[in-house]
């Protein structure tokens, strides 16, 4: 399942839902990305998520999927914040449900792997210093790259 | 067609959408970037260095010499950094 949206979550409820009424689920694994109150140097006043609406669901329904064809997965859910955040708040929450864990941690990583080069949102930091959009970083496409090369050899 | 900016590259051309009509000799991605940089100074600057900007042929990324047509929505923006 994939959700968009402006409103916060709650993390222990969302993961529940991963495994509730499923006793063929061995295991859950869940990432939750935060607003780090540093950037560098900088002191993060607010981080605001602007993204394509429509785009978004689509590139998030793609990425699940591929996980679903990589791995035998009970269930995923992806849920992705937008608007306006603050240190502390919770942007993104990735997490997947299995018999066994491989495949949990492995799917689980690879959501939020893929989700940073794929899924368009662009992040707008404001510090003392005015606001600024965030650049994409190289260890984002290396951490996607990975999961490439890993086809690759197989 | 209908083009859409997002992040620092609406901060530039300052549009967030906008329908243009595509002239004859634009038929990919690239060919519509530099049509876009004679439509003032904005677009000049936010198009200058197009190896940072990405690009969207109805809501699907693709390479710059993917075609474009008059029914499309491309959008630009740079790398993504959501997550």
């Amino acid at each position: 399942m994939i959700r968009v949206q402006q409103e916060d979550f709650d993390f222990a409820q969302e993961v529940a839902h991963l495994s509730a009424g499923n006793k063929g689920v061995g295991g859950v694994c869940a990432f939750s990305g935060l607003v780090r109150e540093m950037a560098g140097e900088r002191s993060i006043s607010s981080m605001t998520l602007e993204h394509y609406p429509g785009m978004t669901e689509k590139a998030l329904a793609e990425i699940e999927a591929e996980a679903h064809d990589r791995w035998s997965l009970e269930k995923t859910l992806i849920i992705h914040r937008y608007g306006r955040l603050e240190p502390g708040d919770q942007i993104v929450l990735v997490a997947a449900s299995s018999a066994h864990r491989d495949a949990a941690f492995d799917a689980c990583r690879f959501l939020i792997d893929w989700l940073k080069t794929k899924a368009p949102f662009w992040k707008l930091e404001e510090s003392e210093n005015g606001a600024h959009w965030v650049e994409a970083k190289a260890s984002d496409d290396a951490a996607q790259a990975r999961w490439l090369n890993a086809d690759n050899k197989e | 067609m209908k083009i859409i900016y997002f992040s620092w590259v609406r901060d530039k051309t300052g549009v967030g959408s906008e329908e243009v009509s595509l002239p004859a000799d634009v038929g990919t991605v690239a060919e519509l970037m530099e049509w876009l940089k004679s439509k003032g100074e904005g677009y000049k600057q936010a198009f200058a260095d197009i190896s940072v900007i990405r690009a969207a042929v109805n809501q699907e990324h693709v390479k710059l010499d993917h075609p474009v047509g008059p029914g499309d929505e491309v959008a630009f923006f740079p790398p993504v950094t959501g997550g």
